[in-house]
């Protein structure tokens, strides 16, 4: 019985501080396989000691002085001891710790383990699809079958990208540490996008036959509280008000057969209150921060809307507004499509309309299922049904997500009664 | 640990740039040289001719064959390297950032492979 809790305890502790205790082990033993391996060896000597000892003081301590001992164990074992284990003593040394010149060192927080994992998963020196892959499976410890999975791509390809990852973080000699000062907003970026990817895959997914996919979501969501745990930047604030924002959103936003709902005809008597509560109260302390990033402003937006009763009473000129710092900030095609459908729930859909084929007579976007639906829902609202099919036909050419095409269609149909 | 940082550039337009640019890279490579070599991250370097000199040496079934070129598609070619020596790849990126070439061409970093001695 007294196993069986002590087990249970373990199983706990390893969802709750595996990962911990895995970025500890790889500053000590330098090594992303090495310090798996460890990490796997301790808990299984965690299985066969608790039990009988009982549980020491401070688990993870224990767990990663016991990783570390197994692992200088293995390479003794392997032979290949004189360079390697020399190599360990010199990186175990805390006059000579990786993070030495980094002028962030003295604050204890930033020089968490932890960050300089995410750090290094997110380094821009890897291919960007691996970054989320590495940042997943060893930041999340998800596995690679759910990682794979998620993505719609199969494990082997997925496994070889991380594999291919790790072994470019060791040969080119990738540094286990946290960005100095300098070079922190880029790194950040970085880090910042890649939470922000895993989120939108969960938000919306690119293909398949749901809307979601709040694995993702969740996960994302989870990493972003821990940045804004480890380093509260202001667009990591932002990033998280954002999300949380949006997932607050995510029931209402399909029927319960799995339909799309758009937000004008969401029941938002089903938004979630306490994330959306969270959520504003996280883009306030962005916003006061006074360095707005484009996070936080996409952050403001949501808010808008989550303030609002109803499409109708939604504060349109405050969103545009936004919008229009988000251009000046952050200019891309896709902020001024949104733009646009701001405007044109501000001055109608003929403004609106004109903005949208602004975007796509400069051939931007052409390829984009989204300017096309958008285009097609203002010549709807406009009258101009004709335009308005083949506008969502083309649209229908290009999206790839089920529920999104069966949306395009029941609109075709509706038009063509 | 040592990477090899090589430099790519459109060499004809360095071969058609005005002479007064011509100069003032010559003097940027020559400052940054001088600066890379102070901070100990130097390890050698050196500037190549054209494509237009190079010649591809194959060996086939022992036999040796060389052949005019490569005279590649792409836009860039491999004009210059540095050898140097760094602590670890953000060290790399950041001297090799300094390189003149950079601004107009890429620089691809490399770490150089070390095998294990028997």
């Amino acid at each position: 019985m007294a196993d069986e809790r002590v087990r249970d305890r373990i199983d706990e502790l390893y969802r709750s501080d595996s990962r911990r205790v895995l970025a500890t082990l790889i500053r000590l033993l330098g090594d992303f396989d090495r310090a798996e391996e460890a990490l796997h060896d301790a808990f299984a000597a965690a299985l066969d000691t608790w039990p009988r000892e009982g549980m020491p003081d401070s688990p993870r301590a224990w767990l990663v002085s016991t990783g570390r001992f197994k692992a200088i164990d293995r390479l003794r074992r392997a032979a290949r001891f004189d360079a390697v284990v020399g190599e360990l003593a010199t990186q175990t040394d805390p006059a000579v710790q990786p993070t030495g010149e980094s002028p962030l060192e003295d604050d204890s927080e930033l020089a968490d383990d932890r960050l300089r994992l995410i750090f290094t998963c997110c380094h821009p020196a890897l291919n960007p699809d691996a970054r989320i892959a590495l940042t997943l499976r060893e930041v999340c410890g998800l596995e690679t079958e759910q990682i794979a999975k998620a993505f719609l791509t199969s494990a082997p390809t997925l496994a070889q990208r991380i594999v291919r990852a790790k072994n470019k973080i060791r040969d080119a000699r990738i540094p286990y540490q946290v960005p100095a000062r300098d070079e922190l907003p880029d790194r950040l970026a970085a880090v910042l996008h890649v939470v922000y990817l895993v989120f939108n895959e969960g938000y919306s997914a690119s293909v398949g036959d749901a809307v979601t996919r709040p694995d993702l979501s969740s996960e994302a969501i989870r990493l972003g509280r821990l940045l804004v745990e480890l380093l509260p930047e202001p667009e990591a604030i932002g990033l998280l008000a954002l999300m949380l924002l949006h997932d607050a959103r995510r029931q209402a936003r399909t029927s319960p057969d799995g339909e799309l709902i758009l937000l004008e005809a969401q029941d938002r008597s089903i938004w979630n209150r306490t994330q959306i509560d969270e959520g504003l109260a996280l883009v306030e302390r962005a916003l006061r921060s006074r360095q707005v990033g484009p996070y936080s402003l996409q952050a403001a937006i949501a808010a808008v809307h989550a303030e609002a009763r109803d499409a109708a009473s939604t504060d349109w000129p405050q969103i545009v507004g936004l919008y229009d710092v988000l251009m000046r900030l952050d200019p891309s095609p896709v902020v001024e499509l949104n733009r646009a459908a701001a405007v044109a729930m501000r001055d109608g859909p003929a403004a609106g309309l004109a903005l949208v084929d602004a975007i796509l007579d400069r051939g931007d976007l052409a390829e984009y299922h989204l300017a096309h639906s958008a285009r097609a829902d203002l010549l709807r609202r406009l009258g101009r049904g004709p335009e308005a099919i083949a506008a969502y036909d083309r649209a229908l050419t290009m999206a790839t997500q089920e529920p999104e095409r069966r949306f395009i269609e029941r609109r075709i149909a509706a038009l063509k009664r | 640990m040592k990477y090899l940082c090589l430099i790519y550039n459109d060499e004809r337009e360095m071969g058609t740039q005005p002479r007064a640019d011509g100069e003032k890279m010559m003097a940027e490579y020559y400052q940054f040289t001088e600066d890379i070599k102070k901070s100990g991250h130097y390890a050698g370097g050196d500037a190549l001719q054209p494509t237009t000199t190079a010649t591809t040496v194959r060996v086939r079934q022992n036999k040796v064959s060389t052949t005019d070129g490569p005279f590649a598609e792409t836009k860039e070619q491999l004009g210059g390297f540095y050898m140097i020596n760094a602590k670890d790849l953000n060290d790399a990126i950041q001297v090799a950032s300094r390189i003149p070439g950079a601004k107009t061409g890429s620089v691809e970093v490399r770490p150089v492979r070390v095998f294990a001695q028997q």
